[in-house]
């Protein structure tokens, strides 16, 4: 009552809300003020929730069950016994009393059966008569909750049929060679393609990338000619102008699409220097080569595609490297390069490198430039040089993936998850470095 | 342009009619003043007058500034520091600078004091690169306290130490004139002290410039001082008085000397 | 002891003996420097030659591809239909289709990353950033393939469930354009949340001291000082989603097709270009040079989004401080 009284005229100029009325409003702001908070904290949760919608797509796609149809029982063939524990004569009984006396005759010409080992024998008669035949591909959530339905569906279209767990990842996927059949086929060379595309990204994308940013952060404002002269005054403006030039663009690159970087690869290194990509200027007649599409043109578009990001990143470790240190350096006599190369450097290095592999397993994921240069999709022999043929990870996922069959889905999947292991331990990898590197600093 | 190894003068460093300019500011005007050899000169004045812009200026590290130019003469040898022939990295290999915040590089003490020999084409065996650090140190005051732990890092060491570190590694290459913008005003005390003795030590062999915003650390080690003050009309630092350090501080022929010395402003 | 010490210093001065020491200060040419200077320059210079590269081969490769009798600059950007197998080059079905795809990955994409970045900037604890970095980091890293295959496997499946099998097509703009959506989300989100950290303390200060709360602040007060910076990273996510490549070539179908049905399949700029070159092509081909014409628009769009982000972060960078 009083304090309102206190108050000089108000009234003409509107009114604050006073008392109650003020304390419901700040309770009510308060209240929309908390709804909202719970609106953003479920946007940053959704995040979560992505992600592990994705862990949970993938890792029900890798494993599940299948069924699988037997043209004879194993059981019928051994009386109960499983194949691994009879003995050579025992496997080789089986093989003659059920393989028809031609398909016989043709394994004796290749090999004598006598002289082959028992594994060979088991194979031999799981290919031939045992002939499991996948006829139904079951994700992981429903061969664990759903069995009962997916057992009476498959009873009915293939009564002989039994279901069984199936991980598509395994070690044999990972080190056998592509095939056309989706239960034999393996991502080792995808793999291996891949390790020696980031291995060639890297020789190319890093000594180019850091000079780049080494000049941009040290050089940039050096003028290299005699200013006393007009020739000299222009060329040194010239050089400053394009310096500006050069970041400009650095970041204009950064921001074009991957799949334009593809067609440039395609257009320079598949095509105009086909000579020199596919290894035929030295005189390099590889069977596989197939023209420009090798590893080689795929390393070069990739290093164009991760440079403007290699340079940035570098640029940003070096640019942290203190000034003071370069002064003591110049304070002391030592000439530009000098102190680059002994001061600058070794401090920016961790970061450099940290930086660099990032951005390089980035684009270790990147599949579109791959896929417009050209690279095969199908190929089982592995990449043995710069102009071999090859093909890498994504590729493959991308490949299996667009098929209609769940076979075809589920090795994506497991392709996927070694992919995505190969980038974690490539980041993690990095992050060990940069941790080792600044130790290292420190103590000595 | 002559080659001088002897210089009988005794003007170590001497100006005429210094211009110090960033971009279109005129940071520096006409100043005109000679350092005698192997004394101390001490260049005072009030924050943002040039003292560290004219300091740079001798070993031309104002190259380093992007817009950063010098015009007039920096006379060292007979020879102007900025003729277009002169090779900054020959210059500062002769006047070297120990700076404000100790700098020591992230390597080991040895390898600090090693890398301006190193840099510098130094020759010689491993036997005698030790003993020439272990002189930069003792020269430094420094080699008592880390002659145990010469490879631990440099920046292992308290700052008075870093900064003796610093004042080591620039006489490892035996500079002529030793600059020295404020090397004290990130110590305490006692390591001041420490600085302080250090320098009327090496003033037998070197001549030194240094910068300091402490009246009394001029008045106690230097044997001349240059008083500097900005021009309030252009914004330009100026040499006001420039003097034997005791006729500046006890009879200065400029008021405004008095005035800033007996701290009245600043 | 002392004395010793004395006289190590004393010899001081014959240290120098071999440094070399004449008081020569002239200039001597500087070979190995001027070399890696050089050296470097090339280096940056790389750059600039990749830039003239791309522009060089698109321009080349189109200007043969519009000399064809079939193809008519006035047809390419205003056909409605694109057929090569029957001559007909239209690029609007496929430019419609992109267009329709980044809306809905910008739909997604900026209330999802600016939610992010402001509960991030604004409320999170230190302990809770310590979380959701790491996972907003996780979802920038994930290669697009495998986003491709979340949206074919796993989005379109829930869609089609949601709506009915026979309104949605296996192959359809929705579900690529939503996954598209959360692969930009983390560009808005960090983008955004750089902008919004870059905002003083100050200006929070005063608005908490006039009695705001913490979401008026948050949005009266720090997003509008953020705004250009939020709106860059909002332009740089759609030139990301205007050239992303693998989740629309997997999800969005493979026939170009003018509609604004998302549920419809459609094929966009960068899904043609990775399915005709997927296969074989003939070098000189019309269908070979169709996609360096359609490379060269999206070149332009995303260049001049790209341009237009860094415009307005650079306009309106200096107001603080
Ligand atoms: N790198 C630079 N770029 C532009 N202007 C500069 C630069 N360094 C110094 N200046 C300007 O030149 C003038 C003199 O600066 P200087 O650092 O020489 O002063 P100072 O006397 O050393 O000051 P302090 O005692 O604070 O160190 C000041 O006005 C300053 O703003
Ligand atoms: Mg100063």
């Amino acid at each position: 009552m009083s304090t309102e009284s206190l108050r000089p005229e108000r009234q003409s100029i509107g009114s604050l809300p006073e008392g109650e009325a003020a304390r419901q409003n700040v309770s009510s702001r308060q209240r929309r003020g908390k709804i909202w908070q719970g609106i953003l904290l479920a946007c940053t949760i959704f995040g979560i929730i992505i992600l592990l919608m994705l862990a949970y797509n993938i890792v029900n796609d890798a494993f599940g069950g299948i069924g699988v149809q037997y043209a004879v029982e194993e059981e019928d063939l051994t009386d109960g016994r499983p194949l691994e524990e009879l003995s050579q004569a025992e496997l080789i009984a089986i093989l003659e009393t059920n393989l028809r006396s031609r398909v016989l005759k043709n394994l004796e010409r290749e090999r004598p059966l006598a002289e082959r080992s028992r594994e060979e024998l088991i194979d031999i008669i799981n290919d031939e008569i045992i002939k499991p035949e996948v006829v139904a591909v079951y994700s992981l959530s429903e061969f664990l909750f759903d069995r009962p339905t997916i057992e009476a569906e498959l009873r009915k279209s293939h009564p002989r049929a039994e279901i069984e767990f199936k991980s598509w990842l395994s070690w044999d996927f990972i080190v056998t060679p592509m095939s056309s059949n989706p239960v034999e086929a393996g991502i080792r060379t995808a793999i291996l393609g891949t390790l020696y595309l980031l291995w060639l990204t890297m020789l190319i994308s890093f000594p180019l990338g850091v000079g780049a940013a080494i000049y941009l952060e040290e050089y940039k404002n050096d003028k290299p000619f005699d200013e006393r002269i007009p020739a000299g005054r222009w060329m040194n403006n010239a050089i400053q102008r394009s310096a500006g030039l050069i970041e400009t663009n650095i970041y204009n690159l950064s921001g074009v699409p991957s799949i334009i970087y593809g067609i440039l690869g395609l257009a320079i290194f598949v095509r105009a220097l086909e000579q020199f990509t596919s290894g035929a200027v030295f005189g390099y007649a590889d069977p596989t080569t197939a023209n420009g599409r090798t590893i080689l043109s795929a390393a070069l578009t990739m290093s164009l595609l991760v440079l403007p990001v290699v340079i940035i990143s570098s640029q940003e470790a070096i640019r942290a490297v203190p000034g003071s240190m370069r002064q003591a350096s110049y304070g002391l006599g030592a000439t530009k390069w000098q102190t680059v190369w002994k001061i600058v450097l070794p401090n920016a290095m961790p970061g450099i490198l940290t930086g660099t592999i990032l951005s390089i397993s980035r684009a270790i994921g990147e599949t579109a430039p791959l896929i417009v240069i050209g690279a095969s999709t199908f190929i089982v022999t592995d990449p043995t040089s710069l102009f071999s043929k090859f093909t890498v990870l994504p590729l493959q996922i991308y490949n299996w993936t667009s098929r209609p069959q769940p076979e075809f889905r589920a090795i994506a999947a497991a392709g996927i998850i070694v992919l995505l292991v190969l980038l974690l331990s490539l980041n993690a990898a990095a992050i060990l470095l940069r941790n080792y590197l600044r130790s290292k600093r420190v103590s000595t | 342009m002559s080659t001088t190894t002897m210089n009988d003068s005794k003007y170590a460093i001497e100006t005429r009619a210094m211009n110090i300019y960033y971009g279109a500011f005129r940071a520096v005007k006409d100043v005109t003043f000679s350092i005698e050899r192997n004394k101390i000169t001490a260049l005072i004045g009030p924050s943002g007058c040039g003292k560290s812009t004219v300091l740079r200026s001798f070993n031309r590290m104002n190259d380093l500034i992007p817009g950063a130019r010098t015009e007039g003469e920096v006379l060292y040898h007979g020879q102007n520091l900025y003729d277009p022939d002169v090779d900054a990295v020959q210059v500062r290999r002769q006047i070297g600078m120990v700076f404000q915040k100790p700098n020591p590089f992230p390597k080991s003490i040895y390898d600090n004091i090693a890398y301006g020999p190193r840099i510098n084409g130094w020759k010689g065996t491993r036997a005698e690169m030790d003993e020439l650090v272990e002189r930069a140190l003792v020269g430094a005051a420094l080699w008592d306290e880390v002659k145990d732990k010469l490879n631990q890092s440099g920046l292992s060491l308290s700052g008075g130490q870093q900064q003796r570190l610093c004042i080591a590694r620039a006489i490892a290459v035996q500079p002529e004139v030793i600059l020295m913008d404020e090397p004290c005003s990130a110590l305490d005390p006692i390591s001041t002290l420490k600085i302080e003795e250090l320098m009327l030590e090496l003033r037998q062999r070197y001549t030194i410039v240094i910068v300091t915003h402490n009246m009394q650390q001029a008045a106690r080690v230097s044997d001349y001082t240059a008083f500097f003050l900005m021009d309030k009309e252009d914004r330009a630092g100026e040499l006001v008085e420039y003097d034997v350090t005791s006729k500046v501080f006890q009879n200065p022929a400029d008021k405004r000397t008095e005035e800033y010395v007996s701290g009245r402003f600043g | 002891m002392a004395d010793q010490a004395q006289a190590k210093a004393e010899q001081g001065a014959a240290l120098a003996v071999s440094i070399p020491q004449t008081i020569d200060l002239r200039k001597r040419p500087r070979i190995g420097e001027s070399i890696i200077q050089t050296v470097l320059f090339i280096c940056g210079f790389i750059s600039i030659f990749t830039t003239i590269g791309i522009v060089y081969v698109l321009f080349q490769e189109s200007l043969s591809f519009f000399a064809d009798p079939a193809v008519t600059l006035f047809e390419f950007f205003t056909g409605t239909v694109w057929q090569p197998r029957i001559g007909e080059f239209g690029i609007l079905p496929l430019l419609n289709a992109t267009l329709v795809i980044s809306s809905i990955a910008m739909l997604v994409a900026v209330p999802l990353g600016l939610g992010m970045a402001i509960y991030l900037s604004e409320y999170a604890s230190e302990r809770a950033r310590a979380i959701l970095k790491p996972v907003i980091e996780l979802l920038a890293g994930i290669p697009t393939v495998v986003y491709g295959y979340f949206a074919l496997t796993f989005v379109t499946p829930i869609l089609r469930g949601i709506f009915g099998n026979d309104v949605v097509s296996v192959y359809n703009m929705l579900s690529a354009g939503m996954v598209v959506g959360v692969l930009i989300t983390p560009i808005i989100a960090t983008l955004s949340e750089d902008a919004l950290s870059a905002v003083p303390g100050s200006l929070r200060q005063a608005s908490f001291g006039l009695g705001s709360t913490r979401w008026e602040t948050a949005i009266k007060v720090v997003v509008p000082a953020a705004l250009s910076g939020i709106f860059a990273g909002g332009i740089v996510a759609m030139s990301r989603a205007v050239g992303e490549t693998m989740v629309v070539a997997l999800a969005a179908g493979a026939s170009p097709n003018l509609t604004w049905n998302p549920f419809e399949p459609a094929e966009t700029m960068t899904g043609h270009i990775a399915r005709i070159s997927g296969g074989d092509l003939s070098y000189g081909s019309i269908d070979y040079r169709s996609i360096f014409a359609i490379g060269l628009v999206l070149f332009f769009i995303t260049l001049a989004l790209n341009i237009a982000s860094r415009r307005i972060v650079r306009r309106f960078r200096e107001v603080y401080d």
